[in-house]
C-alpha cells in the first residue's frame, strides 16, 4: 500500500480569506464533495510543497470556535478532532487569522493550538491591515503563540511560499501528540478571550486611524433609503443581464447543434439510428445545454456579490421586510442563492442558527425561480410573448420573465408567513452576522466558481438529462404507429398512453396531454420539459419536411392557445420538479416528514396557480 | 445607556450584557464575535426604510449586524471625544 500523503487543513474563521488561499495554493487541482452524510462541503486539493513534496489541503469550513453553532462549525470541530467519518485527521493546521482583526481571531487560534496538532498560522490579509493602518510584527505574534507565523496576501500570491517552507519544515519533524485530542472547555474561553487580545496588543506595533473604504460605502449601501433602492437596482440589472447578455452565446450554442444535427444526417441511414441521434440526443440535451449562458451569467452575479462582501450588506437591507413574514437577513442569502439552484440555497441554510427559520427557508427555497426554470420560461415566453418594448431598454419578454420571478417569490413569503404560523411556530427569529470590508473581486477566484458550476451543469446534462431523453425517446417512438390508423406517433407510443392517465388529471388546468408527457420526465430536471417537449414535437413531426425545420418555439406557437402556455408558466413558478431538491431536503431535515410535506404545499399550489391563470386567460377569450 | 439607544456615531464601552435575555445560541455567536463586557462599540447605521431594525456596530475592527431586541440586551457607558 502506498503512504498517503500528509493531510494540511486550513482553519479559521469565515471572513480571514480562507477560501482564496486555498484557491491560491491549489490552483485548479481541486476536488469538491460532500462529507458523507452531511450536505457540508468538502474541499480538497493538492499542493506542491516547498521542498518538493506533496501535501493533501483540506479547506475546512468557516468556524469561530470549537464549540459549534452550526453544521458548519461542527465539521471543522470533528475533523480537528479526527472524529469525522470519511476523513482522517490532518496532521498539520494551517490556521488563518485576518490580520486587521487579530483581536477576534486570535482566540480562535489559541484553542486550536491548545489542541496539540502542529499549528502554522498565516497572517492573511496583511496588506489590507497595513492600508488600515496597522502594523503588526509577525516575529512578535510568533514569540507569543509559539508557533510559526507567515504573513500573507492570499489574492497576490505573497507569503505563499515561505508558508509552504514553513509547512514542509514542520512536516518532515516527527511529531508526537502529547495528549488525547478533545474540545476545550467553554469556562475557558474568557482567560483565551483575555490572553488574544493581550498578545493582540503586542504584537502591533502602531495604529493610526484612517477613513476606511468600507465605512464610505457603507454610508450609501446602508441607507435607510438608497441602500434599498441600491439592491432592487442590481437585482433588476442581474435579472435584465441573464436575459440580454445571454442572447449571442444561446445562438452560437444553437446553431452549434444544428451543424452537427446535419452532420448526423449526412453520415447515418434515415433508420431508427439517425432517429435517435438527432430527435433524442441533439434535440434532449441540445434544447438544455443552450441555457449554460444564462445560468453562467446568474452565477456571475452571485458570486460576485459574495466576493466583493455586498452579500451580507443585502442581508441587512432585507432583514426587516423577511422579519415581516417571520424570517431574517439570514435567509436572504439562501434564497438568493436558489435562484441559481435551490440545492446549494438549501445547503447554504446551515448557516442560519435559529432551527425553526431554517426548516421554513428549506421549505421555501424552491420557490426561488432556479436557473433550471429558465428553459422553460425561455421557451414559452420566446414563442408567445411579442417582442416589445415598453420603456427605455426594457422589453416586454424581460418584463414577463421579471413577474415571474416576482410571482415566485410574492409564493414563497405568503408560505413562509403561513409555515412560521402553523408548522413551524415559534419565537421571531434571529439576526446576527458579521459584515466583511470590502475587496475587489479576484478574477482567479470568479473564473474558478464560474468553471465548477459550467461543470456541474454540463455533468448533469451529459447524466440525468441524457440518460431521460433517450429513455423518453425511445417510450415514444414504441411501438410505431401503424399506417392508416389515424393516430400520431406521439399518441400511439407507450410514453403516449401513460400521458393519457395524467392528462386526464391535468387537462382542467389547461394542459393538452404533450404537456402532460414532458411533465413526468421534468420530475427528474426542470428543464427536462424542454427537451422532453422538443423530442416529443421532433417525432410527432417527422416525415413532415417543412415542420422538421421549425423550432421548438415555433412548434409550439402553432400547437397550444395562449391561456395554455401561460397556465404552463405559472406551473412552473410553484411546482417541486426536481427530485435532487426532494433528496437534500430529506437529508437536510434528517427524514421524509418535510419533503413529503414540501411537495405536497407545492404542488397544490402549483394545481391552483395554473388553474386560476388558465381559466382567467380562457374568461378574457384568450383560450 | 442601552446599545440600541445609541447615537449614530457614539463610541460606547460594553459595560454589561444581560445574557438571559438572549437566546444561547445567539449569545454563543455574539461572544464569537467579540460583542462582550469591556470591548469598545460604536453604533454606525440603523434601520431600513421607516424601520429602526436591523442596526449595524462597530467592534473592535468589525462590523456585525445586529437587532435591536438583542442590542437592547447589552448596556454600554459613552466615551466623550
Amino acid at each position: 500500500m502506498s503512504k498517503l500523503p500528509p493531510l494540511v487543513a486550513l482553519v479559521g474563521n469565515p471572513n480571514s480569506g480562507k477560501s482564496a488561499l486555498f484557491n491560491a495554493l491549489t490552483g485548479a487541482r481541486q476536488k469538491i464533495g460532500n462529507y458523507p452524510g452531511v450536505t457540508v462541503e468538502r474541499k480538497i486539493g493538492r499542493w506542491n510543497l516547498a521542498d518538493g513534496s506533496i501535501a493533501e489541503l483540506a479547506d475546512l469550513p468557516g468556524a469561530y470556535s470549537l464549540t459549534p453553532d452550526s453544521l458548519d462549525e461542527q465539521v471543522t470541530r470533528n475533523v480537528v478532532l479526527g472524529q469525522q467519518t470519511g476523513q482522517r485527521r490532518p496532521d498539520a493546521l494551517v490556521v488563518v487569522v485576518d490580520a486587521a482583526n487579530l483581536d477576534n481571531h486570535l482566540r480562535f487560534t489559541l484553542e486550536l493550538i491548545e489542541m496539540g496538532l502542529p499549528v502554522i498560522v498565516a497572517l492573511n490579509m496583511f496588506d489590507l491591515a497595513q492600508r488600515d493602518g496597522l502594523s503588526i510584527d509577525p516575529d512578535i505574534l510568533s514569540a507569543e503563540l509559539g508557533v510559526p507565523v507567515v504573513a500573507t496576501v492570499a489574492v497576490r500570491k505573497r507569503g505563499l511560499d515561505t508558508l509552504s517552507q514553513a509547512v514542509a519544515k514542520i512536516l518532515a519533524q516527527p511529531h508526537i501528540l502529547l495528549k488525547i485530542l478533545e474540545a476545550p472547555l467553554e469556562a475557558n474561553r474568557g482567560a483565551l478571550t483575555k490572553q488574544a487580545h493581550h498578545i493582540a496588543k503586542k504584537a502591533v506595533i502602531s495604529e493610526t486611524a484612517t477613513r476606511q473604504w468600507t465605512r464610505i460605502l457603507d454610508g450609501i449601501l446602508l441607507h435607510p433609503v438608497a441602500g434599498v433602492f441600491f439592491l432592487f437596482a442590481i437585482l433588476f440589472i442581474m435579472f435584465q443581464a441573464v436575459f440580454a447578455w445571454s442572447e449571442a452565446p444561446i445562438g452560437w450554442i444553437e446553431s452549434g447543434f444544428a451543424l452537427l444535427s446535419d452532420q448526423v444526417s449526412a453520415v447515418t441511414p434515415d433508420n431508427w439510428v439517425r432517429s435517435l441521434i438527432n430527435d433524442g440526443i441533439i434535440a434532449g440535451v441540445g434544447a438544455v445545454v443552450v441555457f449554460l449562458p444564462q445560468i453562467l451569467i446568474l452565477f456571475l452575479f452571485i458570486l460576485l456579490l459574495e466576493s466583493t462582501g455586498y452579500m451580507t450588506r443585502a442581508a441587512f437591507v432585507m432583514d426587516r421586510m423577511m422579519a415581516a413574514v417571520g424570517l431574517s437577513g439570514h435567509s436572504f442569502i439562501p434564497l438568493l442563492s436558489s435562484f441559481a439552484c435551490a440545492i446549494p440555497g438549501i445547503m447554504a441554510t446551515r448557516t442560519i442558527m435559529d432551527q425553526k427559520d431554517r426548516l421554513t427557508t428549506i421549505l421555501i427555497a424552491p420557490l426561488m425561480t432556479c436557473s433550471a426554470r429558465l428553459p422553460v420560461y425561455t421557451v414559452i415566453i420566446g414563442a408567445f410573448i411579442p417582442e416589445q418594448f415598453i420603456g427605455p431598454g426594457i422589453g416586454l419578454k424581460g418584463f414577463v420573465l421579471f413577474g415571474l420571478y416576482v410571482l415566485g417569490i410574492v409564493g414563497a413569503m405568503v408560505a413562509a408567513l403561513i409555515i412560521r404560523r402553523s408548522v413551524a411556530k415559534g419565537a421571531s427569529g434571529s439576526f446576527l452576522i458579521e459584515m466583511p470590508r470590502y475587496q475587489l473581486p479576484r478574477l482567479r477566484d470568479i473564473l474558478l466558481g464560474l468553471w465548477q458550476r459550467a461543470y456541474l451543469f454540463l455533468r448533469r446534462a451529459g447524466t440525468i438529462i441524457f440518460v431521460s431523453t433517450i429513455i423518453l425517446w425511445a417510450l415514444l417512438s414504441f411501438p410505431k404507429a401503424p399506417e392508416g390508423s389515424g393516430m400520431t406517433q406521439a399518441d400511439y407510443s407507450i410514453a403516449g398512453r401513460i400521458a393519457e392517465g395524467v392528462e386526464v388529471v391535468v387537462r382542467p388546468i389547461g394542459f393538452n396531454k404533450e404537456i402532460a408527457l414532458a411533465l413526468i420526465p421534468a420530475m427528474a430536471a426542470r428543464e427536462v420539459a424542454v427537451s422532453a417537449l422538443a423530442t416529443t414535437y421532433a417525432i410527432d413531426d417527422n416525415g413532415d419536411e417543412d415542420a422538421v425545420a421549425k423550432s421548438l418555439g415555433e412548434r409550439l406557437s402553432s400547437k397550444w392557445s395562449l391561456a395554455t402556455a401561460l397556465a404552463f408558466l405559472a406551473w412552473f413558478v410553484f411546482a417541486p420538479q426536481c427530485i435532487s431538491t426532494i433528496a437534500v431536503t430529506r437529508r437536510e431535515t434528517n427524514g421524509w416528514k418535510w419533503p413529503i410535506f414540501m411537495v405536497t404545499y407545492l404542488f397544490a399550489m402549483a394545481y391552483a396557480a395554473a388553474g386560476i391563470t388558465y381559466w382567467t386567460a380562457v374568461a378574457f377569450g384568450l383560450g | 445607556m442601552q446599545l440600541d439607544q445609541l447615537p449614530l456615531g457614539q463610541s460606547a464601552r460594553v459595560g454589561a450584557v444581560n445574557w438571559h435575555a438572549i437566546p444561547s445560541v445567539e449569545a454563543h455567536r455574539l461572544r464569537s464575535l467579540g460583542l462582550e463586557e469591556g470591548v469598545l462599540v460604536e453604533a454606525l447605521h440603523r434601520g431600513i426604510l421607516f424601520f429602526r431594525d436591523p442596526m449595524a456596530v462597530r467592534v473592535g475592527r468589525m462590523t456585525i449586524a445586529l437587532r435591536s431586541k438583542v442590542a437592547a440586551a447589552i448596556t454600554c457607558s459613552v466615551i466623550e471625544a
